[in-house]
């Protein structure tokens, strides 16, 4: 019987033999990274982090969204690759006049969209007209009310013509845009992708004008002006462009084409960078810091990004109605020990809610660390109250480990300095939004990165009633201040406003800034032409690949 | 056998509507929605978006209409990406899946029977134990342990496979060896306890002392009632396999569709989270009838009792 056993082995074995003979048949396909056959092929292997929602620029609200714009579109106006300040793009030139309220801008005549057709100042017309108009839902559509009468147009009712919108083309290649009032970052506003032209004759093709989603961004459909074309987009995997030909100026492009690759888990995008899948990374994961500082020290890069790390205050009901109980909140954060010792990547301690630096403007730190008048305030409104210790207080977030840190951190910090006991609620992320938007919170998480390089992006949150506002606080000093700034054109004279503005945050702190955000990414050294932004855009026209190590 | 065939069938319709109508109700109350954002949007922009997508419409008559489309065959568009359709989202990511699935089914069959026979055959020496072993540890080890290191053992220092990326056959052997190992793990035990079961059977003994070879024994006899086990567990661990894999397409960055099984939920994309569990529960009923009629086939135990 054992000998009958046995003989039974050996055809099992040859299942074995099979298994293991097509996984050496697959090790023929071994072959060289992206990285290495990138610099013959000037193709830029990009981690894009997540798969944009939309490639329609009326549509699109997402970073990624916007890396993949910027290749495919370019508006009025381009970007310096350092500094971001405008330089031309499909306008060669233009003229200011009217006290920073009307610009004119003269078209290249050899500007073209990439399947030929010249582009002219009616395109942008056509597309400033359809992101305003109110039934295609344009989430960035108030982007354009700078201009004239563009609010009233897109708030609905009147017809184009009756209501007399600030853009105007004088021939084929003169547009005059006019502003509702002067607004200093005009050109910079520019190149938010909410202000590209789209092609008409595809827009149309496909109903587009008014209708979402429809298939005109597919690649084969999509027809741009920028120094990209869309040739391929599989969900999930890879959106390939590569260089257009017909762009005004094709000559400057190195890069023959960019694949971006939406890889969410960032351990995988990781493992993609070292293995020479990537030529950068979309982010780093905090707790890989060490490691890759390390064995990546000149790869691994922390760039300033203009994003401000917060929680929200319900100002709507006890405690945080009183602004002691908010002060106190604030004064008893160490936001110093918070960056160094919690989260350990580079980000730096939030004292005002604008980074400073943003546009050249560097407010007075507000928020400041102090025990002792913390527990002052505290006790006083206490006494006031007669109460002996506080409600119970809920810190709600959306469930991440990151945001759990430094909720706990902070947790700690309040039980130490303020003997306040709080308890932490972490939510899924929609649930969160829900729960936030409805008021239905006592303290709140909460992220703000910024469209533009001005400190408006920041303040302007604030104003009494804006929809991003969320905490129930109104002040009419903090709206006249922002207002004045909206409307004064001289760069000290808005500065003074900002700065009241902060001021008045700081001493009302109806919200708690806690740190500014960095960048921080992965970059191999044969990307060049590549600078820190603090916007974290990069126009891909003056990126290249070299072999030749960082100068 | 037609008969069961059509019978099956005939009951599929009920279910599939029952599983759309609880999805569609329960995806509708759960909190937030999916326009919600960080970024928040004006309120007259949601509406506009919110009405576009005809949400805008009493919830009754939103489910009469999604059916009238189901009947029809239309998914509709994807909420998160609405220049997608579900259905041509689903058709993409598919074949993605079926083949990741189909090769790790390959594998575990390949190790998982052998392995298991070979345990049951061979009990309590170290020919037992060892696969054994394996295969607890393979059932403990989660998939998101077990992926990263086959990443680091044969890309990382053999440089053998891409780490990553679903372009070519080298990129299929990690993330189908991961997914194949766990369920071997599985196949082995529950094949090693069904052919143990069946070994000591009368009629095996019976087989033995007519003098019949032990690869007859295995294949013939033994094989057929051991592995019965085994084929009820296949059906819908094929339908798992196959309908993808959340962690493995994490891991290895493959586009497959497990993330939108996850994603969907999370962003409230309502046609894609419909979408995605109308497909899943409909290769269910059909493998499941497929199991039924590989058992008929195995068994006539249960060919007589249908």
């Amino acid at each position: 019987m054992e000998a009958n056993k046995q003989s039974a082995l050996p055809a099992i074995s040859i299942f074995w033999i099979i298994l293991f003979g097509w996984t050496w048949l697959a090790l023929g396909c071994s072959k060289p990274s992206n990285v290495e056959t990138a610099i013959d092929e000037q193709v830029l292997h990009f981690g894009l982090g997540a798969e944009p929602q939309h490639l329609d620029p009326h549509l699109a609200t997402s970073v990624a969204a916007h890396n993949i714009l910027s290749a495919l579109l370019e508006g009025l106006v381009s970007e310096d690759p350092k500094t971001l300040k405008p330089l031309p793009g499909v306008a060669q030139k233009w003229e200011i006049s009217d006290q920073g309220r009307q610009y004119k801008f003269s078209l290249r005549k050899n500007a073209r969209w990439s399947n030929g057709d010249p582009l002219t100042a009616h395109d942008f017309i056509y597309s400033f007209r359809r992101i305003l108009n109110p039934n295609l839902g344009a989430p960035y559509a108030s982007m354009l009310y700078a201009l004239k009468n563009a609010e009233s147009f897109h708030q609905g009712g009147k017809s184009w013509q009756e209501a007399g919108v600030g853009v105007v083309a004088l021939d084929e290649h003169t547009l005059v845009l006019t502003l509702k009032n002067p607004i200093p970052y005009f050109l910079e506003l520019l190149n938010h992708y909410a202000w590209f032209p789209v092609h008409q004759p595809t827009i149309e093709s496909f109903g587009a004008y008014e209708k979402i989603g429809t298939a005109w961004t597919k690649p084969g459909h999509f027809v741009g002006n920028g120094p990209f074309s869309l040739t391929s987009h599989q969900i999930n995997s890879v959106i390939e462009v590569t260089k257009n030909q017909s762009y005004w100026d094709a000559e400057t492009v190195r890069l023959q084409g960019i694949r971006f690759y939406p890889i969410e888990a960032v351990y995988t995008e990781e493992r993609a960078y070292r293995s020479g899948f990537l030529h950068l990374t979309q982010s780093v994961s905090a707790d890989r810091i060490d490691f890759l500082k390390e064995k990546y020290p000149d790869e691994l890069h922390f760039e300033p990004y203009l994003g401000t790390y917060f929680y929200r205050f319900n100002v709507r009901a006890a405690p945080f109605d009183d602004v002691r109980v908010r002060q106190a909140f604030s004064l008893s954060i160490d936001r110093q020990r918070l960056v160094d010792k919690v989260l350990r990547g580079g980000q730096s301690p939030a004292t005002t809610f604008t980074p400073p630096g943003t546009g050249g403007f560097f407010p007075a730190p507000g928020f400041a660390y102090d025990r002792a008048k913390a527990r002052e305030l505290l006790d006083s409104y206490l006494r006031e109250k007669g109460l002996d210790s506080l409600p119970q207080i809920e810190l709600t977030y959306n469930t991440s480990e990151g945001h759990k840190k430094v909720a706990e951190a902070l947790h700690a910090m309040w039980k130490e300095n303020l003997g306040v006991e709080i308890r932490l609620l972490n939510m899924e992320w929609k649930v969160f939004l829900s729960t936030i938007s409805g008021g239905d919170f006592s303290l709140a998480r909460a992220g703000w990165i910024g469209d533009y390089v001005d400190p408006h992006t920041f303040l302007q949150m604030w104003r009494s009633g804006d929809g991003l506002n969320m905490t129930g606080w109104e002040n009419q000093s903090y709206d006249q201040a922002l207002r004045l700034a909206e409307t004064s054109t001289g760069t000290a004279k808005r500065w003074e406003s900002f700065q009241r503005c902060e001021t008045i945050l700081a001493e009302e702190a109806p919200i708690l800034p806690l740190y500014f955000y960095v960048h921080l990414t992965l970059r191999h050294p044969s990307v060049r032409g590549w600078s820190p932004t603090l916007l974290d855009h990069h126009p891909y026209k003056y990126v290249y690949l070299a072999k030749e190590a960082h100068p | 056998m037609s008969r069961l065939i059509f019978s099956r069938l005939l009951q599929a319709i009920p279910t599939l509507w029952v599983i759309a109508t609880l999805t569609f109700f329960m995806t509708r109350f759960a909190p937030g929605g999916p326009f919600d954002s960080e970024k928040a949007i004006p309120e007259e922009i949601k509406i506009k978006l919110e009405a576009h997508f005809g949400l805008d419409r009493p919830l009754f008559e939103q489910y009469i209409l999604y059916i009238q489309n189901l009947l029809r065959g239309d998914l509709g568009p994807s909420f998160k990406y609405p220049e997608w359709e579900v259905s041509e989202l689903i058709a993409t990511a598919f074949p993605v899946s079926l083949t990741l699935g189909v090769l790790s089914f390959i594998i575990a069959l390949l190790i998982g029977i052998p392995g298991g026979m070979i345990a049951a055959l061979r009990r309590n020496t170290w020919m037992d134990y060892l696969p054994m072993g394996l295969s607890m540890a393979g059932i403990c080890l989660p998939t998101f342990v077990l992926g990263p290191l086959l990443i680091f053992v044969f890309s990382t220092q053999l440089a053998l496979f891409p780490p990553l990326g679903w372009y070519g056959a080298s990129d299929w052997v990690l993330p189908s060896l991961t997914l194949g190992l766990f369920y071997a793990a599985y196949i082995a035990r529950l094949t090693r306890a069904g052919m143990l079961e069946t070994l000591q059977q009368d009629y095996i003994r019976t087989a033995r002392a007519k003098g019949a070879s032990s690869w007859r024994i295995l294949t013939k006899h033994a094989a057929r009632g051991g592995l019965l086990p085994v084929v009820t567990f296949l059906g819908p661990a094929f339908a798992g396999l196959i309908s993808g894999s959340f962690v493995i397409e994490s891991i290895f960055f493959i586009p497959g569709l497990g993330k939108f099984f996850v994603t969907a939920a999370f962003n409230r994309d309502y046609t894609m989270v419909l979408g995605t569990v109308l497909f899943y529960a409909i290769l269910i009923i059909c493998l499941n009838l497929v199991v039924d009629l590989i058992q008929a086939l195995l068994d006539p135990k249960a060919r007589q009792a249908k």
